[in-house]
């Protein structure tokens, strides 16, 4: 039974989507938005504003609202803090019924919760710092096609990070050359190669004969080596038609993986391969080109923290984080908090890594953290300390760019990677003894020697952007 | 000395994954790896396979897995058991880590002469 009656006209937002009493239901999405409004609007108008723009709001009141039970249906702003060190923003944080959500659609969440509100006139600034999927949305996605047990189990890596290289040059190599690049890698003793993330089809390099000439590298590295290999095959590509098309063909020439770009391809071509990859037994690599676009900011956007916990949903064996010590951007213990997120069944909320929800991620396998970016044997024992075992780590350069070349460039980083390892079973403390683990093992490893020697000096010490806030 | 004379020729080598790249592991290292597989609560087993089928993901079982094991010394002389028993065969030592339904570690001790 019904007893309001339609009053037309613009009301306030915190009306009807302020509720400061109100209990999050287990089911209810929640966000957290780092919230600047114009200056002189209240905060609980600009978080209701967010609320309601999110969900079912719209500027004026329309007599068809009272054909629903909006009450069930509206997002609610039902908390607002302050943020550390910064007088001008606050945290708002908004609580939407899972009903507003298609099950199993990124594309659906994202769409409403990032849509049309940040480009709202009343806020300066608007970035959506952390969600909590409920366990009952988590259960309609699919997930990463293998997760992190399975890949293990598939090529036989146990008790250590992975290790990979994206091939170099990026661009401009023939399918032949970019082959023997790959092979050259593999024999040295990296697990896996990688496609560059703009290496999809081009003139001077069409999909199929790289696959090919890389399909016969995986092979022969196997069986001189006796270790299992791989190389992701990119497959982003113009249309959805296409992409399968590509990934039909990496499975035939017989790569245990594939690669995407996630936020370029978009959600909709992600989840769809990831789909293809479960029911094919192929396991699958994410790029995230685009990303800093999105993140970077301090205040507009979506932290990245946001963008690995769709992908886990979206599906993705592989997840590039970032390496903390190399040249591209990431505070450590920002990077922390989104590598658990991947990894963990359960992350509890920690303010100190910029987790705002507790988050239980049920069943779903974990994603791999890939750490690539202008890393060099030297970082070794930083990386294998800050991102454990589950790890893939990428050393383009810094296995390419040894003066013997790809294979005793691969053989560098393995020895210092399994030395690393072997020392922390031990019990030694790698960041502390770097320099004694790293010499003794370049005692038996004159690939290392020199290694160790070529990228002495190289050190990327510049100042985040995007720190947490503290 | 021309680039090419100081430049070193790497050959592929039959590495058989973890630790393939390290020198042969002496006792008291083989002995280190044990304490941590047994620290981290995990399970030592012990495999081994003739070198042609080092690429199957089934090696032979020697005996069962080593549950509730906590003396380095029985595994490590299992171990010596295993190659005594197998000289040709490649044996390696895992961790069976039961939360994770997965390995925790797996290395090849013994590298078979067949």
């Amino acid at each position: 039974m019904s007893v309001k009656k339609y009053d037309a006209g613009v009301k306030e937002y915190r009306d009807m989507y302020w509720t400061p009493d109100y209990v999050p239901l287990d089911t209810d999405l929640l966000a957290c938005f780092k919230v600047t409004g114009q200056p002189g609007v209240p905060r609980e108008e600009v978080a209701a504003a967010v609320a309601a723009e999110s969900s079912t709001g719209t500027w004026s009141t329309v007599w068809s609202e009272l054909l629903t039970d909006l009450e069930f249906y509206k997002g609610r702003a039902y908390r607002i803090e302050d943020v550390p060190g910064d007088n001008e923003s606050f945290y708002a944080f908004v609580a939407y019924p899972i009903d507003l959500f298609e099950e199993g659609s990124i594309v659906n969440v994202l769409t409403s919760l990032v849509g049309n509100v940040f480009g709202f006139k009343a806020l300066r600034h608007l970035r959506l710092e952390d969600l909590r999927f409920p366990i009952a949305y988590i259960k309609t996605c699919g997930g990463p096609p293998a997760g992190i047990q399975l890949e293990r189990d598939r090529l036989n890596k146990y008790g250590r990070p992975m290790l990979g290289a994206t091939i170099k040059p990026k661009l401009g190599l023939s399918a032949k050359n970019y082959g023997r690049a790959v092979y050259e890698c593999l024999r040295g003793g990296l697990d896996m190669t990688k496609d560059d993330e703009n290496v999809n089809s081009q003139p001077f390099m069409r999909w199929r004969d790289r696959f090919e000439f890389v399909g016969e590298a995986i092979q022969k590295a196997q069986t001189e080596t006796g270790e299992r290999k791989g190389h992701y095959l990119n497959v982003t590509a113009a249309t959805p038609e296409e992409m399968y098309k590509r990934a039909e063909f990496a499975k035939e020439v017989g790569s245990p993986i594939l690669m995407h770009d996630f936020l370029t391809g978009g959600f909709t071509a992600n989840t769809g391969l990831a789909n293809w990859c479960r029911e094919n037994g192929m396991l699958l690599h994410i790029h995230r080109a685009m990303h800093a676009v999105i993140d970077r900011h301090p205040k507009h956007g979506i932290h990245f923290r946001v963008l690995a916990k769709c992908l886990r949903l979206s599906g993705g064996d592989h997840l590039h984080t970032g390496t903390v010590v190399g040249k591209l951007e990431g505070d450590r213990q920002s990077t922390l908090g989104f590598v658990d997120q991947l990894r963990e069944s359960f992350v509890p909320e920690d303010r100190a890594r910029g987790v705002f929800f507790d988050q239980d991620w049920g069943s779903l396998p974990g994603v791999f953290a890939v750490a690539s970016g202008g890393i060099h044997v030297w970082h070794m024992p930083a990386l294998v300390t800050i991102f454990g075992d589950d790890s893939m780590l990428q050393f383009g350069g810094g296995t390419q760019g040894h003066p013997w070349g790809n294979a005793a460039g691969a053989c560098a980083n393995r020895v210092a990677l399994e030395a690393c390892v072997k020392a922390r079973n031990e019990g030694r403390e790698l960041e502390k003894e770097a320099r004694e683990i790293m010499t003794e093992a370049a005692q038996h490893s004159p690939e290392l020697a020199i290694a160790m020697e070529t990228w002495k000096e190289i050190k990327f010490e510049f100042d985040t952007v995007d720190k947490l806030d503290t | 000395m021309s680039l090419q004379a100081t430049m070193g020729d790497y050959q592929t080598k039959k590495t058989l994954e973890t630790f393939g790249f390290l020198p042969p592991l002496s006792q008291q290292e083989i002995y280190d790896q044990i304490a941590y597989i047994i620290a981290q609560g995990w399970t030592p087993a012990i495999e081994h396979v003739h070198p042609s089928g080092s690429m199957d993901d089934y090696w032979t079982m020697w005996k069962l897995p080593f549950f509730g094991e906590q003396d380095l010394g029985n595994v490590a002389a299992e171990l010596e058991a295993c190659h005594r028993s197998y000289p040709d065969h490649h044996v390696r030592l895992t961790g069976y880590d039961n939360y994770t339904q997965s390995q925790g570690s797996c290395f090849v001790v013994f590298h078979g002469r067949g």
